[in-house]
């Protein structure tokens, strides 16, 4: 059967076909989807972790104990999960194991561009890049065969473009595979130096191998053409090189990326008058082609940063700029994403921003568009659980020097499960005096509402525990804790004005659901009134001020005309942000 | 020869339901066909698209500048974002609706209301009221399926089943307003 499928449903597609059965992820644009999908199989046993490092370590576990098993991660997520892979590499597999990486060229939600592909050559684990979602899935099911026959977890390497391009596929029925038997074998899985020492001759030999493979495995390929021109390329940049060359080059592909086909490479090198490397991010195939004494064009003519689509690559080429329609670009407006209207971000952020001689030390989530106006509510970002560890180390420097700053950090729920509970540890092992904010909204918000181990739900839908994240910051030693309704902005200046005042670390919990969400049973007994009102405005009290539309919600708008501000009925989920803002009192409850 | 479509608009206007209705008939149809989406932070009010390629064997999932056969703006200020998208002789299909972002709201920017002339006058823009068509039909949601008529006509998609491709993807409840919505953005254009 024919499908359209994305190349993250196909991951999973081939990931069902090859019989896997046990998948963990952190999830992380742009990869998902991918153990979303796995989770709607029910012959795969599918499980968000609370981070990467705990998915993979997992995905081992079940590896060794010899399940088929899958790890899925952003480009970001291999950082956090990189500890235990460098040594999985050393144990090898039992069941066969697939980790995807999915990187992002472009940064469209990411806060930096990484090519991990330098990880499957760091960790010396052998390396896949599909160009389409067909290639998804081949190359899923034959990574587990070629896994289970050379000893080694395989990478599958995407990028967004592959992860969310639909392109056709053919399904296929599932292979059953039977469990391996465990026995107890430290030789292979206890590494300890003396059987470390063993292993990684054995990775060397095991690499050695795999180097001859590449050279006949049909996922790396030659198809000759004119000779003027040849193009190395690999994932999808073998398409965006076909679109700009057409008939008018000779192509390897190369699908199997770690190790690289040395022979296969020179001697294409030698058939071609010139040698291109089409590969986005890092000179990753290039610096290996150069390496085998081969001249080509890489990095000197494309560029190492963001997507190389097929007119980035014909204006290197070509020096030629595609004739575009102009028009007057100063009639443009920006449309930066913004907090929903109801986003229980909005009324913390709008009173944050207002404080002075403060310094906010954010973290990854919807929150960090606080950055942005009209809060402008952030000072840092960097990674996964840094708020609150950053912000430590930034109020004992403030200190040391004598500067009279606080620093307050604020980090989402699903963020502090991840890597956010080792650093508010040290604050408190450490005595600073930190406001710590973590934003429950019940959810994990900016991928798209994934479960996480503070809801209650597991991947599966199935009821669990929910981890009480006041009962989690009081068991580790802080003793100021106010649990907050961040839509009540007195409730926010009281909880600040406390927790300020301390000389002591603190946590504020807003808690108060997405807007978004769809609403769990829980949600609805905890929560009153959960969205379920509108608010609008009295057009002969309003004296068009505008300080409701200073709170930035989308569901407000401003009348030049008639200078009244009024609000959108179709977006309007009656949070009463904007009511409390109103000096003339203008905005009430809709009938 | 392959075809390019992209379809633009604000997160929520249901872009990727109207391409996911257009590729699955493409697809039924015998064309090869990638689409690629950019939907990483759109829920949150940030411009999207979808690109639509279709022919016999389709390369490059995403459409370079300058060689859109067509494009569907669901919003009039994304119609102009995405115009050196267009090709010189494209066709360019406008729904006759503003959606004020943030920077507009906060009285940063101001939304000009001269979008439609600065169309005009580098291209013959076709001004669709899909959303009131919508709204007249039944639910102004259906808007997007509204300018999947638009191009339906306008691309010479007419043989293509549509009606079960909509069954098979869209709840029954919404099947019927659905149809409807696609006839009237056929109808809509059906002079050009």
């Amino acid at each position: 059967m024919k499908k359209l499928m994305t190349g993250d449903e196909a991951i999973a597609r081939g990931a069902y076909e090859a019989g896997v059965s046990y998948a963990s992820a952190y999830p992380g644009t742009p990869s998902t989807e991918i153990l979303e999908n796995l989770s709607t199989y029910k012959e795969i046993y599918a499980e968000w972790a609370p981070n990467e490092k705990v998915a993979m370590e997992s995905a081992i576990g079940a590896s060794v104990a010899g399940l088929r098993s899958m790890v899925s991660m952003k480009h970001v997520g291999m950082n956090v999960a990189a500890d235990p892979m460098f040594t999985w590499s050393y144990m090898g597999v039992n069941g066969g194991n697939v980790i995807v990486t999915a990187d992002e060229p472009g940064m469209f939600s990411s806060q930096n561009e990484q090519d991990n592909r330098n990880y499957a050559k760091a960790a010396k684990i052998a390396m896949l890049e599909p160009s389409d979602s067909q290639e998804c899935i081949d190359m899923v099911k034959a990574a587990y065969e070629l896994g289970e026959k050379f000893d080694t977890p395989f990478m599958i390497r995407l990028t967004t473009r592959v992860c969310h391009s639909k392109t056709i596929v053919e399904l296929n029925d599932r292979q059953e595979i039977a469990a391996k038997e465990w026995t107890k074998n430290p030789g292979k899985y206890v590494c300890l130096p003396a059987i470390s020492r063993n292993l990684k001759k054995k990775v060397i030999r095991r690499m050695e191998t795999l180097a001859e493979y590449s050279e006949t495995t049909p996922f790396n390929r030659v198809e000759m053409g004119d000779l003027s021109v040849g193009v190395i390329a690999s994932g999808v940049c073998y398409y965006y090189a076909k679109e700009v060359f057409g008939e008018k080059a000779s192509y390897l592909k190369l699908g199997f990326t770690n190790p690289l086909p040395a022979k296969m490479i020179k001697e294409f090198c030698q058939k071609v008058d010139k040698v291109y490397v089409l590969e986005e991010n890092d000179p990753y195939i290039e610096e290996f082609v150069r390496q085998q004494g081969c001249s080509c064009i890489g990095k000197d003519l494309f560029p190492l940063d963001g997507e190389l689509t097929p007119d980035v690559i014909r204006e290197c080429v070509t020096g030629e700029k595609a004739e575009l329609i102009e028009f007057d670009s100063s009639l443009l407006t920006g449309r930066a994403p913004t907090f929903c209207a109801g986003c229980p971000h909005r009324g913390l952020f709008y009173r944050l921003g207002k404080r002075k001689d403060i310094m906010i030390s954010g973290d990854i989530g919807c929150y960090t568009l606080a950055a942005g106006k009209p809060y402008n509510a952030m000072d840092s970002t960097v990674c996964m659980g840094a708020s609150i560890s950053l912000g430590h180390g930034a109020q004992k420097a403030f200190t040391q020097e004598g500067v009279n700053r606080r620093v307050v950090t604020v980090i989402g729920d699903s963020t502090f499960f991840h890597t956010g509970i080792n650093s508010l540890i040290n604050t408190v092992y450490n005595k600073s005096n930190t406001v710590n904010i973590i934003l429950d909204n019940r959810i994990t918000g900016m991928t798209g509402h994934q479960d996480n181990p503070g809801t209650g739900y597991t991947a599966k839908g199935e009821d669990t525990t929910a981890i009480s994240i006041e009962g989690l910051v009081k068991a580790v030693g802080i003793r100021h804790v106010f649990v907050i309704n961040p839509n009540h902005l007195d409730e926010v200046d009281d909880a600040l004005d406390k927790a300020l005042a301390l000389d002591e670390p603190s946590v504020i919990i807003t808690r108060w659901p997405c807007a978004l969400k769809k609403f769990s049973r829980q949600d609805k007994e905890e929560f009153d009134s959960l969205f379920v009102t509108r608010d609008t405005i009295d057009a002969d009290l309003c004296i068009g001020c505008k300080r409701c539309l200073g709170t930035g919600c989308p569901a407000l708008y401003f009348n030049a005309e008639t200078k009244k501000a009024s609000i959108n009925p179709a977006q309007c989920v009656g949070c009463d942000v904007c009511a409390q803002v109103c000096p003339k009192k203008a905005i009430r409850k809709e009938d | 020869m392959t075809k390019s479509i992209l379809l633009v608009g604000v997160g929520g206007q249901g872009t990727i339901l109207a391409s996911k209705i257009l590729t699955t008939g493409l697809m039924e149809a015998g064309y090869d066909v990638k689409m690629s989406e950019i939907h990483g932070m759109s829920q949150r009010g940030g411009s999207v698209s979808s690109q639509v390629r279709y022919g016999e064997k389709v390369m490059s999932p995403v459409i370079e500048k300058g060689s859109a056969d067509i494009i569907v703006s669901f919003e009039k200020m994304e119609a102009l974002r995405s115009l050196d998208y267009l090709k010189k002789d494209g066709m360019l299909v406008v729904n006759n609706v503003e959606i004020p972002s943030m920077s507009v709201i906060i009285g940063d920017e101001t939304y000009p209301d001269n979008i439609v002339e600065e169309l005009r006058k580098h291209v013959d823009a076709i001004v669709v009221d899909a959303t009131k068509t919508a709204g007249t039909l039944g639910n102004e949601k259906a808007a997007n399926m509204v300018l999947l008529g638009t191009i339906i006509h306008l691309m010479g998609l007419e043989k293509i089943n549509w009606d079960a491709i909509l069954e098979a993807n869209v709840k029954p409840k919404f099947v019927e307003l659905n149809k409807k919505a696609l006839r009237a953005g056929m109808e809509a254009v059906s002079g050009r």
